[in-house]
C-alpha cells in the first residue's frame, strides 16, 4: 500500500466487519473515553487541529464546518454521513461500509457528541445492497450492545442512527439535495446561504460529511491531532482512499498517503495499463475533475496542492486511468449522456445545457458535426459555470473543457473526416 | 400497503418527531419490494397514512429511477454503461444481453422473466463491467459469465 494506513489498517477477513472483531482492535474505546472525559468543544478543537479535510470532493476543512454549529442555540442538530457515492469512478466509501461499518458508527457517535446531535443519518445510494446490509447489521449490533439509542455506553448521551436509502439519483450526493431527499421529497438542491450548518435538514443546523471523512474522526481522537498531522503533507494531512479503475492491471481501493508520488502509485502499485501501454490521461477524482495527460501527471504527488498546481483536483478520489488509443470523443459522449440523464431539471442552464451538449456530441459521433460545435460545447460549459444552484452544471463543464483543451485534435478530426481518429475505441490493452 | 404499517411504525421509533414526510421514500421502497411496483391504491393509502400531500408522493415516484409504477420482469437485469464500465466492455455486455434475452434495453421478455435496463454508474468501477440483477451486483462480467448468470435464473 502506498504509505501510511489509517483506515485500511487491519486484515480483511470473513468476520473483520463484525462488532467482536472491531472491539478486539480497540473499537469503541475512544467513544467511551470521549463520553466520559471530554467536552464536545474539546472534540471539535481536536478535529480542527488535525487539519482533516472533507473527502467527498470539495476538501473543505471539517473543523470549520463543525464550528459553525452553535451548541447552545436550543435547536436540534443533525448529522448526515454522505454515502451516496455516485460520482462515476468513485467506489471507496463502499469499502468503509462493507469492511469497517463500526469505524463509521463510532466516528459518527463521536461527531454526534461534539455537535450535540440526537438523530444521525447515513444516506446511502439505493443500488448499494451489500454495503447497506453490512451497515444495517452493524447498527443492530451496536443497538444491542448499548452503543446506540438511550444512554450510550451507560452515559447520559443518547443518539439514534438511521440508514436512509436513496432510489437512484446522482444529485442526492450533493449535500443540499441529500437533505431534501431525507425530507422525503425529490432532491432539488438549495441555494446557499444559508449554509446547511445554519439551516439544513428541516431547517435545523445540519452537518453533512462524507463517509470516509467521518471514518477518520475516531482515529484522530484516539491518537491525537498531532499524530494525524504527521501523516501526509502539511497542507493535506492524512490519507485518501483512492478508488482507481479503468485500463489498469490492478484496479481497486487503495489508501494513499497524501504526498505519495502519483506515477509510482499508478505504474507500480496499480500495475499501469495492461499490455504495457502508455497512460493517455487520467481522470483524477471522479469524471467531473479535469483530465491530466500522461506527461502532466508524471511529476505530481498525490495531494491537493500538487493537483491544483496542474489545474485539476483530487475530487472524490475516484481515479480513472485511460490507456493510449482510447477515443476521447466517445469518452466525453458517455460522460455527457450521464450528466444529461442526471440533471434534476431545477435550473435552466443545467437542464437545457446538459441536453444541448449531449445532442451536440451525439451529432459529432454520428458524423454530422459542424466546425463550430467544439467552441459551442466550451461556450455552454462556461455559461453553466456558477449559474446553477448546485455544482453539477459546473462539473459537466469542467469535464468537457478539460477533455477538449487537451484532445481538441480528436474532435476536429471527427468533424472533418466523419470518423474517429482512434477508431472509436473505448477498450484498450485487453483490460 | 396496509399490512406493512406495523413495520413502518417500528421505523418511526428511530426518527425524531415531525419526520413523517421523511418516510415517503422508505415506505415507497418497501411497498415496491412487496408488490413489485407501486400501485394507485398504494399511493392513496400512503398519503392517508403519512398525512403528506399526494403531489409529494407522485413527485418522488416520478423522479427516482429505481421506483416504478408498473410491474416488470421477475429478473431485473441492469447493465452499467458509464465511463469505466464502457472502457471495460459494457457496450459488448449490453449487446450480448439484448441478443440473448431478445429485448432491447427498456424491454421485458414476453414470458415476463427478464427486464433489461441500462443504467449509469453503479459505484463498482473497480470490478467493471458490472451488471445488477434484482438487488445483487455481478462484477467483472464477460460474455461467458453473463451466459452462466442468465442460465442460473428461472
Amino acid at each position: 500500500m502506498p504509505g501510511a494506513q489509517l483506515i485500511m489498517n487491519f486484515p480483511v477477513t470473513a468476520t473483520s466487519h463484525l462488532l467482536a472483531d472491531y472491539r478486539a482492535r480497540g473499537g469503541y474505546e475512544t467513544l467511551r473515553r470521549v463520553l466520559t472525559s471530554m467536552t464536545p468543544t474539546e472534540v471539535t478543537k481536536e478535529v480542527t487541529a488535525s487539519g482533516l479535510l472533507g473527502h467527498g470532493g470539495a476538501a473543505f476543512p471539517v473543523g470549520r464546518k463543525w464550528a459553525v454549529v452553535k451548541l447552545d442555540d436550543g435547536q436540534p442538530h443533525y448529522l448526515c454521513a454522505n454515502a451516496d457515492e455516485g460520482e462515476p469512478g468513485t467506489f471507496k466509501d463502499r469499502w468503509v461500509l462493507e469492511h469497517a461499518p463500526h469505524l463509521l458508527i463510532e466516528s459518527m457517535l463521536i461527531a454526534s457528541y461534539a455537535l450535540q446531535v440526537r438523530n444521525a443519518f447515513v444516506y446511502i445510494r439505493g443500488e448499494f445492497d451489500l454495503p447497506y446490509r453490512r451497515l444495517e447489521a452493524a447498527i443492530e449490533e451496536a443497538y444491542a450492545a448499548g452503543l446506540l439509542g438511550e444512554r450510550v455506553v451507560g452515559t447520559d448521551f443518547a443518539c439514534d442512527l438511521v440508514i436512509y436509502r436513496g432510489a437512484g439519483s446522482y444529485v442526492c450526493g450533493e449535500a443540499s439535495g441529500l437533505i431534501t431527499s431525507i425530507e422525503g421529497r425529490k432532491p432539488y438542491p438549495r441555494n446557499r446561504p444559508p449554509r446547511l450548518t445554519v439551516r439544513g435538514l428541516y431547517q435545523r443546523p445540519t452537518v453533512i460529511n462524507n463517509v470516509e471523512t467521518l471514518a477518520n474522526v475516531a482515529g484522530i481522537i484516539a491518537n491525537g491531532a498531532e499524530a494525524f498531522r504527521k501523516v501526509g503533507t502539511a497542507k493535506s494531512p492524512g490519507t485518501q482512499l483512492v478508488s482507481i479503475s479503468g485500463h489498469l492491471v490492478r484496479p481497486g481501493v487503495y489508501e494513499v498517503e497524501y504526498g505519495y508520488p502519483l506515477a509510482k502509485f499508478i505504474y507500480e502499485d496499480c500495475g499501469g495499463v495492461p499490455g504495457g501501454l502508455a497512460v493517455k490521461c487520467i481522470v483524477p477524482g471522479g469524471i467531473s475533475t479535469k483530465v491530466l495527460t500522461g506527461p502532466e501527471l508524471a511529476p505530481l504527488t498525490y495531494d491537493h496542492a500538487s493537483f491544483a498546481g496542474a489545474g485539476s483536483s483530487l475530487g472524490s478520489g475516484g481515479m480513472i486511468v485511460i490507456g493510449d488509443g482510447t477515443c476521447m470523443v466517445r469518452l466525453l459522449q458517455v460522460a455527457l449522456r450521464f450528466y444529461h440523464h442526471e440533471s434534476c431539471g431545477q435550473c435552466t442552464p443545467c437542464r437545457e445545457g446538459m441536453g444541448w451538449m449531449h445532442r451536440i456530441i451525439d451529432r459529432i459521433v454520428a458524423g454530422d458535426g459542424r466546425p463550430e460545435d467544439i467552441d459551442r460545447l466550451v461556450a455552454i460549459s462556461r455559461a453553466n459555470d456558477g449559474t446553477t444552484i448546485c455544482g453539477m452544471g459546473d462539473a459537466a463543464g469542467y469535464a468537457t473543457i478539460g477533455i477538449i483543451d487537451k484532445f481538441r485534435d480528436e474532435f476536429e478530426y471527427w468533424i472533418e473526416h466523419k470518423r474517429s481518429k482512434c477508431d472509436g475505441v473505448l477498450e484498450v490493452g485487453h483490460a | 400497503m396496509k399490512h406493512l404499517i406495523p413495520e413502518f411504525e417500528q421505523w418511526k421509533k428511530r426518527y425524531p418527531a415531525g419526520f413523517e414526510s421523511s418516510l415517503v421514500l422508505p415506505c415507497l421502497r418497501r411497498i415496491q419490494d412487496d408488490r413489485g411496483y407501486v400501485a394507485d391504491s398504494d399511493i392513496e393509502e400512503l398519503v392517508a397514512y403519512l398525512g403528506v400531500a399526494r403531489i409529494q408522493v407522485e413527485e418522488v415516484l416520478s423522479y427516482y429511477t429505481q421506483l416504478r409504477r408498473h410491474p416488470i420482469g421477475r429478473w431485473h437485469v441492469q447493465a452499467c454503461r458509464n465511463v469505466t464500465c464502457s472502457m471495460r466492455g459494457a457496450e459488448r455486455v449490453v449487446d450480448h444481453l439484448s441478443k440473448r434475452l431478445g429485448v432491447a434495453p427498456g424491454g421485458t421478455t414476453p414470458d415476463g422473466r427478464f427486464t433489461l435496463t441500462v443504467v449509469e454508474c453503479l459505484g463498482s468501477c473497480g470490478t467493471a463491467p458490472v451488471v445488477m440483477v434484482n438487488d445483487a451486483y455481478h462484477e467483472n462480467m464477460s460474455t461467458e459469465r453473463l451466459d452462466a448468470l442468465i442460465e442460473g435464473l428461472d
